[in-house]
């Protein structure tokens, strides 16, 4: 075997440096010297960060295992910066007493969850991809489950356990069928190979809802609310945003380059998909009084909109689904960071608490509001550009069926406007006899939040974001 | 183009500037924040001087000769398809150098007035920051690359007009003022967009670079569209016409232009006398190839609605009795004398004489109508008073004042050899050559520009020997500076730049020569206008009055701007509030609310009805899960996919 291949593997290679560091620094270092671990870390992630921008390999590695791409390396460069906004939020979390020692455990979870996205993003293989797919979910279980003292977090970690493994096993029950009907696992010699009969439509349905799981569409969604719910708040950001946007590229990859041949076919799923997943995340996240939840049922609507340009099965509307994890990873970061700061502040996590949060914490307050109009996509914020790419790329084809599933879509964006409206009004005009106190964000905390509102208001507006990312998902 | 790399520093620093004051203005002292601006803009003047000079001396001339469009910067900022794509960049070539030359020597003059004339004034700072801001958007719209660059500039000039009309906040007239002006403009603006979405829509590109080519293949997709009987490309460039009208202040959306007298006086001398206000027509001198070769009835009709506006400003100008004001009509009618300029030019050489002539007179009003403003602005600094019955034999109480303003009377009236004759002499000349009905009708409104505008001087320096409260005299070196560099360009400008080898329709220099015959034509009725002005007002009398009373009903529809403000107020109340306004209200609040509370009910039901789904039982999740798979198989090995693809 040539060795070369693995430098076609730069992210994957820096990645698994960071890790095995941070490892072997946990494992041996004294308590003292480990008094610096948070912030190097973040440190060693960030330079992982910004050295991924410099990895332009564009080549396929053993034996069309692994492919690499410019499409490829821009998506493991937004979830890096996801990521990273993640760990910032992490800090205050993670220094309480009953998460300290296990301080290392979150950051090894979370890189290898990442190291399996990589894999799963790149795979050529079903094999690779399967792999890559089960190192992404399994550590998200323990995760979910890191505060185990609390009752609702075992559970959780339980639920989505339970879940992953039966949508595992169907998604191998549909790779099985793949390959009895063409005879091979290679996405390359798929593409060509498949032929549209209903031994394979049924196959790629069974595959494709192993990642309909991890997206979190409606009718695959059920664990996603009593996951989020229960998971630690810096575990439910992870998974709402880095873990879908990861599953979404993955459905892409396989979409374009597996079943070309079915497209009609699976177009006409992801058109009933995305109409269901957004109406029913929408009526679920109403009548939602914890934000936690309310925000699982946001961000099951949300993955609906990403689904609808990717119906379109054009390269624009592949350019649109991934700026719009691009912004909505910022978005969520925003909300997310909001929410982290109050609940270590004061515990408290229900809709009710927010009343006259204004009063006492008006800069967060602007922050979460500015963050909620992006994600109802109200002008100028960068979530109005998202949804506009979306629905235009949704909007080629000018058939009956794209303009019903437009109309719908459109008028779900008014309903989700209602909810998310809904905080903010809490924020800003419900009095409160027992406000949350006036209090001071921490560093990090703070960094992560001021980042993602910087990305909500300029992301939309600097058209470089957009055309990076459109140059890139041509190359697919 | 790596000679104009400087040339984007024209643009970031005023919008720099306006950020720092705008944000950082309350933490600095009011000088601080003058000067700071004052500085900038020194900067950027030079910067466009240099800029200017290089394109029509060096860079700009190609090798045949003829001057060439150079686009210096040009980044893609939205991409919609591969032809229609919004870019925002920097356009330089003959008309945008100019404009670059006469915004920033105005604007500059203007900043180092206001250090004077707004001293102590509330909200300094704030106002240094909307200059800074205008300034911004005016060079942007100028050097725009494209149509749609131009709009969004032109909304960005809009905004700051209103801002700084309405800078006296708490004054209600200059609140009504501002708003009025905002809403006027933008209601133009609103056909302004529908023409760019026309044109871009056809052409299927904003490009000026390709719409202005001369013979440019993007309009053969026009063939044959029609609307009402007129032809599609037609009603494109009327509509896009229509948003030059709004902001140059054209019959019959003019009634913002006086009434945004009520903001500060060099504000009016900037915006609303020397630059904004062009910008109608400095769009169709943009857009001239597109006027001329596809659309000459357009053209045509353009010439007609500039004549009607110059004669109609010019006889309303006499009868009011703000100094403001009667600067504000006579505005408006040499506006309208430009772009009637416009209409009656050919496009090579000494045909093309119209567009130079238009261009140039925009160059030479600009300095002089500018040097009126910041005259006028002196003399109500003075005398604390805006209407002419407050003011009388200043002659000698304010020298500089005095001569300045004679010299920017007689640019204006077009006396030889100040800079106004030389341009108007262009003009009358073109009209003449082209059509003898618009020539009479400038030839008439040039001899009232002369009448209204020697009224004006006598009312206030001569007239009668008023006694005023506190003595007035000439302002301290900031303000009085400005007005002494802008009577000293006013009186060169005509003769010293050679207009006709620099900017022409087709890029290529010609001979122009005074026409004796409309030279002399236009010298003497302006000096019978002024020998009317003298007659009436030079000394107290009752002539005057005498011969308003006689004019009767005549003077009285003058003296009220012939009701237009009466027919607006008229056409929104009564129709548009009543017969639109009112079902559309009824329609919002039953049918469009009505809706929404619908689509609340029923979301509310379904979402009540759907909420056992999440019971939190595994089992059952999986249950789901797997139906729902079957439900897709079984679905898509069938009968949905024949629907969705169809």
């Amino acid at each position: 075997m040539d060795l070369s291949n693995y430098l076609l593997m730069k992210h994957e290679l820096s990645l698994i440096v960071v890790f095995l560091i941070l490892m072997i620094y946990d494992l041996f270092a004294s308590d003292k010297a480990k008094k610096y671990f948070f912030p190097i870390a973040c440190t060693l992630f960030l330079i992982h960060t910004v050295l991924g921008f410099f990895f332009h390999d564009s080549s396929t590695a053993f034996g069309g295992m692994f492919v690499a791409g410019p499409a490829q390396a821009l998506v493991k460069n937004i979830l890096n910066v996801g990521l990273f906004l993640v760990f910032l939020q992490a800090k205050t979390w993670l220094a309480s007493e009953e998460s300290i020692i296990k301080r290392g455990e979150f950051f090894m979870l979370t890189l290898l969850t990442l190291f399996g996205m990589y894999l799963m993003i790149s795979s050529g293989n079903f094999l690779l991809f399967y792999i890559g797919l089960e190192t992404a979910s399994l550590p998200i279980a323990a995760l979910v489950a890191f505060d185990k003292h609390r009752y609702e977090s075992a559970e959780a970690g339980l639920k989505f356990i339970f879940n992953a493994i039966f949508s595992s096993a169907v998604m191998i029950f549909g790779i099985s069928f793949v390959y009895g009907a063409c005879g091979t696992l290679y996405f390359a010699d798929l593409g060509s190979s498949i032929s549209s009969t209903p031994l394979t439509i049924m196959a790629m349905i069974l595959v494709l809802s192993g990642l309909f799981f991890k997206i979190s569409l409606v009718p695959f969604h059920a664990w996603a609310p009593d996951t989020y719910q229960g998971a630690p708040t810096n575990v439910t950001f992870y998974l709402s945003t880095i873990s879908k946007g990861a599953a979404v590229f993955a459905l892409i990859v396989l979409l374009y380059t597996v079943f070309p041949v079915l497209f009609p076919t699976w177009q006409g799923i992801l058109w009933i998909l995305s109409l269901v997943t957004i109406t029913v995340g929408n009526l679920f996240a109403l009548r939602q009084k914890n934000m936690k939840r309310f925000l699982a049922f946001s961000s099951i609507s949300q993955a609906g909109y990403i689904l609808l340009s990717i119906y379109s099965g054009t390269a624009q509307g592949m350019a649109a689904s991934v700026f719009y994890i691009f912004v909505y990873i910022f978005s969520n970061a925003a909300v997310f960071g909001v929410i982290t700061a109050i609940e270590n502040k004061s515990g408290k996590i229900n809709m009710d608490d927010y009343n006259g949060l204004y009063k006492t914490n008006p800069k967060l307050s602007i922050v979460m509001m500015i963050a909620m109009f992006s994600l109802a996509g109200m002008p100028p914020t960068a979530g109005f550009f998202s949804k506009m790419f979306v629905f235009t790329a949704a909007m080629q084809s000018l058939s009956t069926a794209s303009i019903i599933l437009v109309v719908i879509a459109f008028v779900n964006t008014v309903i989700s406007l209602y909810y998310y409206l809904l905080v903010v009004k809490a924020m800003f005009v419900t009095p409160s006899n027992q406000p949350i106190e006036p209090f001071q964000t921490e560093g990090y905390l703070k960094t992560s939040v001021l980042l993602s509102l910087f990305g909500i208001l300029l992301i939309g507006l600097i058209s470089f974001f957009y055309q990076q990312i459109s140059l890139a998902s041509f190359g697919l | 183009m790596l000679t104009f790399n400087y040339s984007i520093w024209i643009l970031v620093l005023p919008a720099v500037m306006f950020l720092v004051l705008g944000l950082g203005g309350k933490y600095m002292k009011p000088v601080v924040s003058g000067v700071l601006g004052t500085i900038t803009m020194a900067i950027t003047t030079v910067l466009a001087y240099l800029t200017a000079y290089q394109y029509f001396f060096s860079v700009g001339k190609a090798a045949d000769g003829t001057y060439k469009a150079i686009e210096a910067f040009n980044f893609e900022w939205l991409r919609f398809t591969d032809t229609l794509h919004i870019d925002l960049g920097m356009y330089i070539d003959a008309i945008s150098s100019m404009m670059l030359i006469v915004i920033t020597t105005v604007s500059l003059m203007v900043h180092i007035y206001s250090l004077g004339y707004m001293k102590g004034e509330k909200g300094f700072q704030r106002y240094y920051a909307f200059l800074s801001l205008f300034s911004f958007s005016m060079l942007g719209l100028v050097v725009a690359t494209n149509i749609f660059q131009m709009y969004i500039f032109w909304e960005l000039v809009g905004v700051s007009s209103f801002l700084l009309i309405g800078f006296y906040y708490t004054k209600p007239s200059a609140v009504a003022a501002s708003k009025k002006a905002f809403i006027v403009t933008r209601f133009a603006d609103f056909f302004f967009l529908i023409g760019i979405l026309l044109l871009s829509y056809f052409t299927k590109t904003f490009d000026f670079g390709t719409l202005t080519a001369v013979g440019a293949p993007c309009f053969s997709s026009f063939a044959g569209a029609s609307f009402l009987g007129i032809s599609a490309i037609s009603w494109t460039m009327f509509l896009i016409f229509m948003g030059g009208v709004g902001k140059s202040a054209l019959l019959p959306f003019h009634v913002w232009l006086p009434d945004a007298m009520e903001g500060p006086t060099p504000v009016s001398a900037l915006i609303h006398a020397a630059t904004m206000v062009v910008a109608g027509v400095f769009l169709i001198a943009r857009l001239f190839p597109i006027y001329l070769f596809q659309t000459p009835e357009v053209l045509h009709l353009i010439g007609y609605i500039g004549a009607i506006t110059a004669i109609f400003a010019a006889v309303v100008a006499c009868t009011q009795t703000d100094i403001k004001r009667v600067l504000a009509f006579s505005t408006i009618s040499q506006i309208a004398y430009m772009i009637t300029a416009l209409s009656v030019s050919g496009y090579d050489g000494h045909d093309g004489l119209g567009y130079m002539a238009s261009m140039f007179h925009l160059f030479t009003h600009a300095f002089f109508k500018a040097l009126l403003f910041l005259g006028a602005g002196a003399i109500i600094h003075a005398v604390h008073s805006n209407e002419m019955d407050d003011m009388g034999g200043l002659w000698k109480k304010m020298p500089i004042a005095n001569w300045t303003f004679l010299i920017a009377c007689l640019a204006i009236a077009g006396i030889f050899p100040f800079s106004g004759f030389f341009s108007k002499d262009e003009i009358l000349a073109a009209a003449l050559h082209h059509d003898i009905v618009l020539f009479s009708i400038l030839f008439i409104a040039a001899g009232l520009t002369a009448f209204y505008m020697f009224r004006l001087y006598f009312r206030i320096f001569h007239y009668e020997n008023k006694q005023y409260h506190h003595a007035p005299h000439d302002a301290g070196p900031s303000m009085s500076i400005p007005l002494i560099f802008l009577a000293v360009v006013t009186v060169v400008a005509g003769w010293l730049i050679p207009f006709d080898t620099l900017i022409t329709a087709d890029g290529k220099a010609f001979e122009s020569h005074i026409d004796p015959l409309v030279a002399g034509l236009s010298i003497g009725i302006a000096l019978v206008g002024i020998v009317g002005a003298y007659v009436f007002y030079f000394k107290k009398n009752e002539k005057p009055d005498q011969v308003a009373t006689s004019l009767g009903w005549f003077y009285r529809a003058t003296h009220n701007k012939f009701y237009f403000d009466e027919i607006w107020m008229f056409a929104t109340r009564s129709i548009i509030f009543k017969c639109v306004s009112k079902p559309m209200a009824w329609i919002d609040v039953n049918v469009i609310d009505g809706f929404m509370n619908g689509l609340a009910y029923v979301s509310h039901q379904a979402s009540e009805a759907i909420k056992g789904f999440q019971s939190g039982r595994i089992q059952q999740y999986a249950l789901i899960y797997l139906v729902g798979a079957l439900v897709l198989i079984v679905t898509f090995c069938g009968w949905l996919v024949a629907f969705i693809t169809k």
